[in-house]
């Protein structure tokens, strides 16, 4: 058994889940790609996004996979960055605007 | 960055042996990756023979104003070897009577072998109907004997094919070396002044991606869309295609894959996105390589792999193009960078 939860390697065995669920596995993989195809967005908007996610979800794996997409499709290190702090903000922005349902319980709580 | 080849470092990867030690041992021999072989028999492709002749692809030379971290050849402004003129006269009885339609100059920087223009005067005379070279862009403002190749190559209407890595400074600096970015973005425009690359123009001018790293070329449709956007808006360049090319595990490229700790995840990207549609058009299925002291290969890779064609004719001066085709082509693990994705060749994907 490893002794850390995450090996780099693991990441070239994704399509093994499939191994132990071939239907859901199977459906995963159609849909993950039919969500990353060309549509109204660019594959190169998708790529950023699931960077951004990546970073959200703190998803090493994906971190890893996206950062060389974004190479592999010519993305600058300042696009992917940029990108990233929108995720940044976001995260932030959410922590924050909680602060309004704890400014509503202090309104209410106090006299 | 380096500024001096493997060779004249005395690195042991300027060794053609060596490298293909690397390339059949470790994951290749422990049975983690399939050799090339054992792949392509998987559907029935293997031997990989050769079709038709309709490129014949001419090195003239090592020789360099740059030293590439990605280089193939290992070229540099400190390799001399350099093709002379009796090995360019056999090879132009071959040109006047191959029956191959593409004539494809490369080097090193070809215009810097000294009869690089006698040559092609004499090579134009004979007819061929595209009749490329293969220029790095900045010997074109490497000083002032050069800065009139955009006419030269407009006179005898040359297709010029020149590497861009990137649309950006940075990166394109990092892989080829500092002030090749603007150098290139000159050089351009230069040849865009003559008309070169312009829409509908008959000067054709294409440029051909490498990845800047440890990666593989994206989608080339998609990157052509992006290049000439950013070209035409930053700098007012326009270019006609884009050829998107893997970068092959050898020589320089090899070196920086070892030193970086990338060459095990590579070769497992490349052997992933193995396309065995890619095989079935792979370039050293209608090119002849000549090296600059006129031997024959199956393609440039082989040729800087010192792998000789397998067949009874090895040297130009006894060419015999019949005795050539359906000849069984010679591989090893490198050829994982031609049959990855949508495939890559000297004229970009082939799938």
């Amino acid at each position: 058994m490893q002794k850390t939860y995450y090996d780099p390697s693991d990441l070239k065995k994704f399509g093994k889940i499939s191994e132990w669920n071939e239907e859901l596995g199977a459906k995963f993989f159609e849909y993950y790609n039919s969500v990353f195809a060309e549509g109204k967005l660019s594959e190169r908007e998708k790529s950023l996004i699931a960077l951004v996610v990546a970073h959200t979800e703190q998803c090493p794996y994906c971190i890893d996979a996206y950062t060389k997409d974004g190479l592999q499709r010519g993305i600058t290190k300042e696009e992917m960055m940029e990108a990233l702090h929108v995720g940044a903000a976001i995260k932030s922005g959410a922590t924050l605007v909680h602060g309004v349902q704890m400014m509503n319980k202090v309104n209410k709580l106090e006299m | 960055m380096a500024n001096s080849s493997l060779k004249k470092r005395n690195n042991t990867l300027a060794n053609a042996n060596r490298q293909l030690e690397i390339l059949s041992n470790g994951i290749f021999s422990n049975g983690e990756l399939p050799t090339f072989k054992s792949k392509i028999s998987e559907t029935n492709q293997y031997p990989l023979k050769a079709k038709t002749l309709e490129i014949l692809q001419i090195n003239l030379g090592y020789m360099c104003n740059q030293v590439c971290e990605h280089c193939h050849v290992d070229a540099g402004p400190d390799r001399k070897e350099i093709m002379t003129k009796e090995t360019m006269l056999q090879c132009l009885e071959v040109i006047k009577t191959t029956k191959a339609h593409t004539l494809d100059l490369t080097g090193g920087a070809p215009e810097m072998n000294p009869n690089f223009r006698w040559f092609v005067e004499e090579a134009s005379k004979a007819g061929i109907k595209d009749f490329i070279v293969r220029s790095n862009l900045t010997i074109i403002r490497a000083n002032k004997t050069y800065y009139d190749l955009p006419h030269f190559f407009k006179t005898h209407n040359i297709h010029v094919i020149s590497s861009m890595p990137h649309w950006t400074k940075g990166k394109t600096d990092k892989q080829r070396g500092d002030g090749v970015f603007d150098k290139s973005i000159k050089a351009l425009q230069s040849l865009n002044d003559v008309g070169y690359g312009m829409p509908g123009s008959d000067l054709k001018l294409d440029l051909v991606y490498n990845p800047s790293g440890a990666f593989l070329p994206a989608n080339q449709s998609a990157m052509e869309k992006d290049f000439k956007k950013a070209l035409i808006e930053d700098f007012g360049i326009q270019f006609h295609n884009l050829f998107a090319i893997t970068n092959l595990p050898i020589s320089r490229f090899l070196d920086y894959l070892i030193a970086s700790e990338n060459y095990e995840d590579y070769m497992y990207a490349l052997v992933e996105a193995y396309n065995p549609n890619a095989v079935a058009n792979v370039m050293c299925t209608n090119t002849i390589s000549v090296s600059w002291d006129g031997y024959l290969f199956d393609c440039d890779f082989n040729q800087m792999l010192s792998l000789p064609v397998n067949s009874p004719i090895k040297h130009i001066s006894n060419y015999n193009e019949s005795l050539i085709n359906n000849r069984e082509i010679v591989i090893s693990q490198h050829c994982y960078g031609c049959t990855a994705g949508a495939g890559s060749s000297c004229q970009g994907t082939v799938a």
